[in-house]
């Protein structure tokens, strides 16, 4: 059985685990294995959904042990849900839960762990994975030797295909309380906009915004296109009061949108290794010469303060972003 | 209170990578090698509390000869003591988490520190699994740490966010950028980082379970257009083309 562990948020399957069953399902037709969708926490009404992105069984662990994350107990639900099902691939997203927990089952497992991968396949009858190292700089391939393979996806490269399955259910027990760490309280920002590793669209300012008030105007584009706001570390680290959270580059985020829009960004190799997954690169720059128009596939030389609200009002205009 | 931290040897953030004849491994020639910034806030971490709470403070890593670099700078930095465990140190995070924990396993460490992730190998993975090794508590991706009695509480960034990690020590905690500044070392701590010695040990033998089995440079991205006219024009051609050209709305 090929495993994947899920995650719910508002009683809906968060849109990288939708992917990563996806893709699952993808493996397990390549493979001729079934495909088990793995739920955890004090409820999981909505694993039900699980069936229309192809899931043979879907395997709910609830309990009130289970409300808050821990990384030991949902280890635990992992680790005995492989070994029960006695599963030999086990993936999840690659989100701040996947990764803090699938490489701590795969120790108890003695399985080998792939981390954010972009590409999967299964040959003679094992896992493979492609993942980009050095930030992206380069793709390695990961082989595996344990009896197991365990991967994470990364958000926004696979797509979530919907595709009928079983989707018979069965309840796991959850592990006894006791945990040697939990998670009390969550600090949310203000905002509610998706996060930068999992956002569609991201507009992204460096040095050439001259100033951290000056990103109002990268946010007024990034609310018309539907997107969020990122930012160089040239800008994070020049005291303007960006936060590091923004920060896109190898000692930041990398991320792989559909659009990444540089603006005022020159193309250090750190910011390029963190965002050259993008789809669609858009450079604006009043530097002909900024290696950033390199990589980009559509460029415009020019004074960003005047192109980025010329940009939003014809957004705007155009109704981008309301669909 | 004993704490260890786990620095790892990485190729600097400006390196342009190239694949050796092997086809599978990093070409070395030309690369500056770094401590992995992250285990520098990590290292960072620990000598803060070993200034404001005492405690004795060992740097520890994994590789050749090469990484003692690493560690003479956590001598000059503030470690007690130093330890390079040599063996293979740049390939699976769970043969490296195999090494650290059977040299740590009976050495009574209340806190093992070390980054999120090593830069360039970005597998995130060791922490985790040497926290499980060792049977321990972890807390990944650690922007603020507290130490109470025999207890941690840290915040963790996590998507849109952050959220409060508490446990119980021995615990394996990871360092994100923001946890601290790190500091520079003082010509005295130089100094006094060179009467220190490095112990050296072989790496405990281990069972390997991922290896890379290819590296190969990213495709090169198809040559861009520049967009032409005033700010406006440009404006309305950019978000034609990608509309029409890219489908991306």
């Amino acid at each position: 059985m090929i495993l994947v562990f899920c995650e719910l948020k508002d009683g809906q399957i968060r849109k990288p685990s939708a992917e990563a069953l996806s893709e699952g399902r993808r493996l397990a037709d390549a493979s001729g294995k079934k495909l088990g969708a793995l739920f955890a926490g004090a409820s999981c009404a909505g694993a039900a959904e699980a069936a229309k992105f192809g899931a043979d069984v879907i395997l709910t662990a609830e309990g009130p042990s289970l409300a808050s994350y821990s990384s030991d107990a949902f280890a635990t639900v992992l680790a005995d849900a492989v070994k029960a099902k006695g599963a030999t691939v086990l993936l999840a997203a690659a989100t701040a839960v996947g990764k803090d927990v699938l490489p701590r089952a795969a120790a108890r497992l003695g399985a080998g762990y792939a981390s954010d991968v972009t590409g999967l396949s299964m040959v003679d009858g094992k896992l493979q994975a492609v993942r980009p190292v050095y930030a992206g700089k380069a793709f390695a391939t990961t082989s595996f030797a344990s009896a197991v393979q365990t991967a994470t996806t990364r958000p926004n490269v696979f797509p979530a295909a919907e595709k009928a399955g079983a989707g018979a259910t069965e309840a796991l027990a959850a592990p006894a309380g006791d945990f040697k760490s939990v998670v009390k309280e969550i600090l949310a920002k203000a905002s509610g906009k998706v996060d930068l590793s999992e956002a569609n669209v991201i507009v992204s300012g460096g040095r050439g915004m001259k100033d951290g008030a000056n990103f109002k105007i990268l946010e007024e584009l990034a609310d018309a296109l539907g997107g969020v706001v990122g930012a160089s570390r040239a800008a994070v680290d020049a005291g303007w009061g960006l936060p590091h959270s923004m920060q896109v580059g190898q000692t930041g985020k990398v991320v792989s949108p559909t659009l990444y829009i540089a603006c005022g960004i020159s193309g250090a190799i750190q910011h390029i290794a963190g965002m050259s997954g993008s789809k669609f690169i858009v450079a604006i720059n009043k530097d002909p010469e900024a290696p950033i128009f390199k990589l980009a596939n559509y460029g415009i030389v020019g004074d960003l303060f005047e192109v980025v609200p010329e940009l939003t009002k014809a957004a705007k205009a155009m109704g981008i972003g309301s669909n | 209170m004993k704490i260890l931290v786990a620095l790892k040897q990485v190729p600097d953030t400006e390196t342009k990578i190239k694949v050796a004849a092997d086809g599978k491994s990093l070409d070395p020639a030309d690369v500056k090698w770094i401590t992995s910034p992250y285990d520098e806030y990590a290292l960072e971490e620990a000598i803060r509390l070993k200034e404001g709470k005492g405690a004795e403070v060992v740097a520890l890593s994994v590789g050749s000869d090469a990484s003692k670099d690493v560690l003479k700078n956590a001598l000059a930095l503030g470690a007690d003591s130093a330890v390079l465990l040599k063996g293979e140190g740049q390939g699976d995070p769970y043969a490296v988490a195999q090494v650290i924990a059977a040299y740590a396993k009976d050495k009574g460490f209340d806190l093992i520190l070390c980054g999120n992730k090593g830069l360039g190998g970005d597998n995130a993975a060791m922490g985790p699994m040497l926290a499980e090794l060792l049977g321990v508590a972890q807390a990944n991706v650690i922007v603020k740490l507290e130490l109470g009695d025999g207890t941690f509480k840290a915040e963790r960034e996590i998507e849109g966010g952050s959220e409060i990690v508490e446990g119980a020590l021995p615990a394996v905690i990871t360092a994100q950028k923001g946890l601290n500044e790190p500091r520079y070392a003082s010509l005295k701590g130089i100094m006094a980082a060179k009467k220190k010695t490095i112990e050296e040990l072989d790496a405990a033998a281990v069972t390997t379970a991922a290896q890379v089995s290819a590296l190969a440079l990213p495709p090169e991205r198809p040559a861009g257009r520049l967009l032409q006219g005033d700010a406006a024009q440009q404006a309305q051609a950019l978000l034609q083309a990608l509309k029409d050209e890219a489908k991306v709305f």
